[in-house]
């Protein structure tokens, strides 16, 4: 249908009326009897099997030719990724999770056509044993705000008119018929808001000074080299609603006077290449990218550049450099990127987040804007509730929120009846929070007061089970991996840092390690030239600040409090629960168990590994580690 | 990794060189800046990065080889070296390694001798591990040539690798 209506058109969009005519023309031609059926394609509903839903729903509808009453599509990340695959009926956006392709046929003769629900699809909540009907009502989504990521599960994102439809491009209309680019940085600089990349530096400066710097061609770039280890928010904008970042670089390029965006995208995240790619192409042919945008007389092309897998990429000097076909190698920053960035030229690099909250604020304002969040962090941010924690996947907050309301209201709190510990955010530049400092509303500056950071919006749920000296050491020894090796403090600091908590998880620590750490933290913070060396240290700091009782138990007692550094931990069975089964010494991979049928078996610690396999097949708990 | 050249063998395999990677190469002839687009290419094309292309690249778009090289080897996703027919990827982000991600490094590194970034005898597997996927809410997870396994135990992960041969 929309297909049609633009080929009436037959040309590109020539001007904001235009635009506005074929919002209206989408909009009218909805036939409102028709029914949704979204399902979530993301990546992480992909990995639970959503193309095989999406298929028998193909079929199904052709079969029984319900292509007039139903309008299906395959959306971007819903953000409950734990209950993929996702599928929501609309208009009263009816949740089920967990979707399997036989269940398809009943979803449509019961829920589609006849409006009954299908129980055993519904979400139980966990706390009341109640069955949730509607996705509004889920405690996962009823406590976030989706200004952002709420689009993503509207829409196909494929589909550029599906995205005109939802309003989308009306911010560029709104700039080209009443904002001039002065206009437009003081709405951004109003809003307060910052760069949600992980830095936290005001946008609208940022923006100011890129128009102000002098260069003969100035440059417009996305990062979504979303590196951190732990988040992806970027991977799912990107996947899910490719045109809202491409309507914030516009609104960008127009307002510093640049004509050339770049996406800097992963090498990892294959779908969202796809989708940004089709999407510009889109955008291109409806006269919303290239010559003469809407008639405006601007000006404004976007290329893709695949990163090659480096986390220092994500640093924007190394970016640059990358993009220019060197290695990613950070510089000394004597002067700022907006002035001398890519080629020496004024370049505006802005995290994939921080594009998406451009149109919106355009839209509503930044009046409107300035009062979602705390004082100093404004707006909405954007975390992958992930690890030890019941409700796992995308969730977008207000600013201010605090982590026990993330973690308990929202995430449904820790699987198992296990004990909280910690929560990691920022990445491997951030640090391990606490239970003490659950309270703590989450915004840029409060992270990092506590030794962390807000960084990408990774937050990583730990429990009894994690050990935090092995913590420090999984972040310690993915720097060193990923240091650039160009400066000292970091390429020898990192590595020193590596050999002694690997000494120290190994049960061959010193207590004089725990200082000599502190020191080459020190070093790092004042020496490493680029922010991967100078906060390479948090992850270390903050476990030792909080968890110094596990650095001790590793060293003196020879023990893992947790039960994970293998060397430290033994496997026994209890010959009172073993009921000599037998299971554990099929699974064993060394022969390491031994024992008679229906008798208690015994482990052979000489030929023990500690893979563990024992101890996850065990049925009656006989398997004990200490 | 095994960094070194062997020239001769460049030699042999430059003359066989295809008119495929010939032609790819040299639509980059106005673009050598995008020497990362361009290795990505020549990667989807063999799998791998072959010795002799680095040259070919490093001759015809007057790129000092050294840098060439050091971009092939700085990046992850870059591999000099052929594959497996099967490549086994092991997320070991942040939530799977808590989730327990470095336990099934061990488990395939136990069962087919093989390390990350290795190749099993027989061709079979390539094992890498990878800093994210993204797909954090379903660690630990796995990826078999393209195809991605979430919630993946030791047990789980030896019952789908028999699948491949």
């Amino acid at each position: 249908m929309v297909e049609q209506v633009r080929k009436l058109l037959d040309r590109k969009l020539k001007n904001v009326q235009e635009l506005e005519q074929f919002q209206q023309t989408i909009l009218k031609d909805k036939d409102s009897s028709q029914v949704t059926v979204s399902v979530c394609g993301g990546t992480g509903c992909r990995a639970s099997g959503a193309q095989d839903v999406v298929d028998a729903f193909s079929e199904e509808i052709e079969k029984r030719e319900l292509q007039v009453k139903i309008d299906f599509k395959e959306t971007g990340c819903h953000g409950f990724c734990e209950r993929g695959p996702v599928v929501v009926i609309g208009p009263k956006k009816i949740f089920y999770q967990h979707v399997k392709p036989e269940d398809v046929p009943e979803i449509i003769s019961e829920t589609v056509l006849n409006g009954k629900v299908v129980p055993r699809l519904l979400y139980t909540d966990p706390a009341t044993e109640k069955q949730i009907t509607h996705e509004s009502d889920v405690p996962f989504y009823a406590r976030q705000m989706r200004l952002i990521m709420g689009t993503n599960g509207e829409i196909d994102p494929t589909e550029i008119a599906q995205y005109i439809a939802a309003g989308g491009y009306s911010a560029l209309a709104k700039v080209f018929q009443q904002m001039n680019p002065d206009k437009i940085i003081n709405e951004i600089t109003k809003s307060g808001l910052r760069g949600r990349g992980g830095g936290g530096f005001p946008t609208g400066r940022k923006w100011q000074s890129c128009r102000t710097a002098e260069g003969d061609t100035k440059y417009v770039i996305c990062n979504a080299d979303e590196g951190d280890p732990g988040a992806y928010p970027d991977r799912s904008i990107l996947e899910g609603n490719p045109h809202s970042i491409i309507e914030g670089m516009i609104i960008g390029a127009y307002a510093i006077g640049a004509h050339q965006g770049i996406i800097y995208v992963r090498n990892e995240y294959p779908l969202a290449v796809e989708h940004a790619r089709t999407a510009i192409d889109q955008a291109t042919d409806y006269g919303l990218l290239g010559e003469n945008i809407l008639g405006s007389g601007f000006d404004f092309r976007i290329t893709i550049n695949k990163g090659g897998g480096a986390f220092v990429c994500g640093e924007s000097s190394a970016l640059i450099a990358s993009l220019e076909g060197k290695v990613g190698e950070p510089k000394a920053k004597y002067t700022h990127m907006s002035e001398r960035g890519l080629w020496d030229e004024p370049s505006l690099l802005n995290n994939v987040k921080t594009w998406a909250n451009v149109p919106l604020i355009i839209n509503k304002g930044a009046d409107w804007y300035s009062k979602i969040g705390t004082a100093g962090s404004k707006g909405t941010m954007i975390f992958s509730l992930v690890g030890k924690i019941n409700n796992s996947g995308l969730v977008e907050v207000p600013m201010g929120i605090t982590l026990r309301e993330m973690i308990y209201d929202i995430g449904g709190g820790i699987p198992g009846g296990k004990k909280f510990k910690a929560v990691q955010t920022g990445g491997p530049s951030g640090g391990c929070i606490p239970e003490d400092y659950l309270d703590t509303p989450v915004d840029f500056d409060e992270l990092t007061k506590l030794g962390s950071m807000m960084g990408s919006g990774g937050m990583i749920v730990m429990d009894e089970d994690t050990c935090m000296v092995d913590v420090a050491r999984y972040f310690i020894d993915f720097l060193k991996g990923e240091s650039c090796g160009k400066c000292t403090p970091c390429r020898e600091g990192l590595a020193t840092l590596s050999e002694i908590l690997n000494r120290i998880t190994h049960g061959e620590g010193k207590m004089e390690d725990l200082q000599t750490m502190e020191d080459i933290g020190e070093i790092l913070k004042i020496g490493a030239l680029c922010a991967l060396g100078r906060t390479a240290t948090n992850p270390v700091s903050s476990t030792l600040k909080y968890f110094k009782d596990e650095y001790v138990a590793h060293i003196k007692d020879k023990k893992c409090p947790a039960g994970v550094c293998r060397e430290l931990i033994e496997y026994e069975i209890d010959t009172d629960k073993c009921t000599g089964c037998g299971v554990c010494a099929r699974a064993c991979s060394t022969g390491a168990i031994t024992g008679e049928k229906r008798e208690p078996h015994v482990i052979n610690k000489g030929l023990c590994i500690k893979c563990g396999a024992c101890f996850d097949v065990c049925k009656f708990d006989a398997v004990v580690k200490h | 990794m095994d960094n070194t050249l062997d020239l001769a063998a460049i030699q042999t395999a430059l003359e066989k060189s295809s008119a495929k990677v010939e032609a790819l190469i040299n639509s980059y002839v106005d673009k050598k800046e995008q020497l990362i687009s361009l290795l990505q290419d020549i990667q989807a094309e063999f799998d791998y990065l072959p010795q002799e292309t680095l040259v070919k690249i490093s001759r015809t778009l007057d790129i000092p080889l050294s840098q060439v090289f050091s971009v092939a080897t700085f990046f992850q996703s870059f591999s000099l070296k052929p594959r497996g027919r099967h490549t086994i990827t092991v997320c070991l982000g942040t939530a799977c390694h808590v989730k327990g991600g470095q336990r099934l490094v061990d488990k395939i590194s136990r069962d087919y001798k093989i390390g990350p970034g290795e190749t099993t005898q027989d061709e079979r597997f390539t094992l890498e591990t990878a800093n994210c996927l993204g797909c954090c809410a379903l660690g630990p997870v796995v990826v078999v040539d393209g195809k991605y396994e979430g919630h993946m135990t030791p047990d789980k992960l030896d019952k789908i690798l028999k699948k491949y041969e």
